[in-house]
């Protein structure tokens, strides 16, 4: 834990009274990573990369759009066709919002499948909800910006939910309206929100950062660190690592940028928004379709909201649903089936979200919505009681070893965990 | 580490081929059209110029007697591949409003090409009243408003059949083989030989369709051909760079054990 060797007297001199290099050095540099992370651990700093990217292209944006219902679109327009490479800027700033949401989800899924979340990582995984939350706050709010169809239409469903609270739930709606309908002092403030939500998850992040430096990143095996030879420092390792992923991630992403633009988006966006006409289906973002399915599952449309809501606040208090000391579902035997049939029920609530809600779809919409809080609510907290999980390396060297006989037998886990 | 790797990619592929089917189970009323090949297709896809030409004479001489093409000015018309003088002839054929001049009189004068395509409706309203009560959508981004795209439209505009035995049909309605709930209150716009093509083209019903579909296809997205060409310089470079970044990881982590 020595710090950098800096050799040039101008950085020496400014590092001695601010200590960003020694800072970055200790924190990006020799940062003692889990020498077995595999590549599913290339999506937190993918994410991260993402919101540099739609920070960046969000406010090349701004610079052309106009906040007005009477110019949104024409605006919108206007930096497709007449603002200079405005429609790479915004195709990669549309599609950025997608893949921003493919990269979390996965970067979620991965924290589930090797129990990220447990001790003592519990309000590092939190501030990674709290992001979520932010994230579908902006992404909902940048979706109605552009003013078509579907912009004013998802505004309206949406901030309608919470007119079922019961007693101030008329007026939260007026609020978030700045009137009685959805209109130009909506489009403002939502606008105005749009600009700021991602610095708050800008901070969030870093405090996300920091929870994670406390202890380091997890690993497949979801054992603890137990010295150096388990270990390699962040750079050169993991830069080049996620540079790597950075670049195949990159590619798919230009070829929908610049190929599919439109794919996945709504056809009916590029109509002007007309509060005379309702489009046949109101569908929301992919990315929000499996709440979506849930809150029409419920018949009640308080219940509804509630649950929709109660889906993400039940990752809140994950690491206390799930009791088992073992951390990697390699070693949960039960675990690791019922982490794919929870995957499979989320696709399949994407699906439903994307169905009308008729026949069959209500059906499995409601089975899909029934079991995804029986795994939380249910299955984790008896798996933890019932479940016998296989036993565990030794340490993260031996493994990749592939032997193991010249390493000490180390220390019982609660005995290495620091307080 | 490849089997991770792959394993990586086929996630994100299979997302990508599951999308697209998502999105178009999405307009689940809408009939099923068939798909045409059109030059503006796939990666490489570029405009055909005649196509478009053809497409232009088209909608100025039928569809914008009541559509619109906001989004569109004279200057546009370069993408054509017309010069520039034909573009201030075209424009010069149209009188469009400016003003207030120093007396504080709106007047009439001559388009020019940095005008906007003008309107064959001052407002909504005065559309509808010309057209049965319906309002003719403009046309600048039908490509991209329709689910289907270019093969509905085309499908849209070639569709006006016979009415079927048991179909019923509305006052002031017309039948369309493709027209979501068969009923569109725009008569079939297109005749055989309903313009003369200035390259000599026979103008069928169908060419017709497909030639205006196509300069459709150019209004709503002009820089098309920018963005593919730009699109594969860009996938390669990345591909380079993802091979280079491959290697470095590679070497880098040799001595790991």
């Amino acid at each position: 834990m020595s710090g950098p060797k800096l050799t040039n007297p101008v950085v020496r001199w400014i590092d001695h009274r601010l200590p960003v290099f020694t800072f970055l050095h200790h924190e990006m540099h020799e940062y003692p990573t889990p020498k077995n992370l595999n590549y599913w651990w290339n999506f937190g700093s993918l994410a991260g990369i993402t919101l540099v990217i739609m920070i960046v292209t969000g406010i090349i944006l701004s610079m052309h759009y106009t906040a007005h219902v009477d110019h949104a679109f024409q605006s919108v327009e206007r930096i497709m066709r007449d603002v200079n490479y405005g429609w790479l800027i915004r195709y990669i700033h549309a599609n950025g919002a997608s893949f921003f949401f493919i990269v979390v989800y996965i970067h979620i899924f991965r924290g589930l499948y090797y129990g990220s979340y447990k001790a003592p990582r519990e309000l590092l995984w939190m501030l990674g909800v709290v992001i979520l939350l932010l994230m579908m706050a902006t992404a909902f709010m940048g979706y109605v910006l552009p003013w078509g169809q579907m912009s004013f239409w998802g505004a309206t469903v949406i901030t309608n939910l919470f007119s079922a609270i019961p007693l101030v739930g008329e007026s939260i709606v007026t609020l978030l309206w700045g009137g009685f309908s959805v209109d130009n002092p909506t489009l403002n403030r939502f606008f105005s929100l749009h600009y700021l939500l991602p610095f708050v998850i800008v901070g969030v992040v870093v405090l996300h950062i920091i929870a994670l430096h406390r202890f380091g990143s997890n690993n497949p095996l979801g054992i603890d660190v137990r010295g150096d030879q388990d270990t390699i420092s962040f750079h050169p390792y993991y830069t080049v690592k996620d540079m790597f992923g950075l670049s195949v991630f990159l590619t798919i992403m230009a070829a929908v940028v610049f190929f599919l633009p439109n794919s996945m988006g709504h056809p009916d966006n590029y109509i002007p928004a007309n509060p005379m006409v309702t489009p046949a289906h109101i569908v929301p973002e992919w990315y929000f379709l499996p709440f979506y399915a849930i809150l029409r599952a419920v018949p009640d449309k308080l219940l509804g909201v509630l649950a929709m809501f109660a889906a993400i606040a039940v990752l809140f208090v994950l690491p206390w649903l799930d009791r088992s000391p073992v951390r990697s579902a390699s070693f949960r035997p039960i675990y690791k089936i019922m982490f794919w049939v929870f995957l499979l029920d989320c696709v399949a609530l994407t699906y439903l979200g994307a169905m009308p809600a008729e026949g069959i779809y209500v059906v499995l919409s409601r089975l899909c919505t029934v079991y995804y809080f029986f795994h939380f609510i249910v299955l984790l907290p008896a798996l933890s009681i019932f479940e016998t999980p296989r036993s565990l390396p030794r340490s993260i060297g031996k493994p990749v070893l592939g032997g193991g006989n010249g390493i000490p037998a180390p220390a019982p886990a609660a005995a290495r965990e620091k307080p | 580490m490849m089997g991770c790797l792959q394993k990586l990619i086929l996630f994100l592929l299979t997302f990508l081929v599951t999308v697209p089917v998502a999105t178009t189970a999405r307009s689940a009323e809408s009939i099923p059209f068939p798909s045409q090949e059109w030059s503006f297709n796939g990666p490489f896809g570029t405009f055909n110029r005649g196509e478009l030409q053809r497409g232009f004479q088209v909608y100025k001489e039928v569809c914008a007697t009541c559509h619109s093409l906001n989004f569109i000015s004279f200057r546009n018309l370069t993408d054509l591949g017309f010069n520039e003088n034909e573009i201030k002839a075209i424009a010069a054929e149209f009188q469009v409003e400016d003003g207030p001049n120093n007396e504080g009189e709106m007047f009439e004068r001559a388009a020019i090409p940095s005008d906007m395509w003008p309107a064959p409706y001052p407002n909504d309203n005065a559309a509808r009243a010309s057209n049965n009560g319906a309002l003719p959508p403009d046309l600048s981004l039908m490509v991209d408003a329709r689910a289907g795209g270019a093969d509905y439209l085309y499908a849209l505009l070639s569709g006006y059949h016979e009415i079927p035995q048991g179909k019923e049909v509305g006052e002031g309605m017309y039948y369309n083989a493709y027209y979501p709930g068969n009923q569109i209150a725009m008569p079939s716009p297109l005749v055989d030989d309903g313009v003369e093509y200035v390259d000599g083209t026979r103008a069928t019903l169908v060419q017709q369709a497909r030639d205006v579909t196509a300069f459709l296809a150019w209004a709503t997205e002009p820089n098309m051909e920018q963005r593919k060409r730009m699109g594969v310089m860009v996938i390669i470079f990345l591909l380079v760079m993802t091979v280079l970044f491959y290697y470095s990881k590679k070497k880098i982590w040799s001595d790991v054990h």
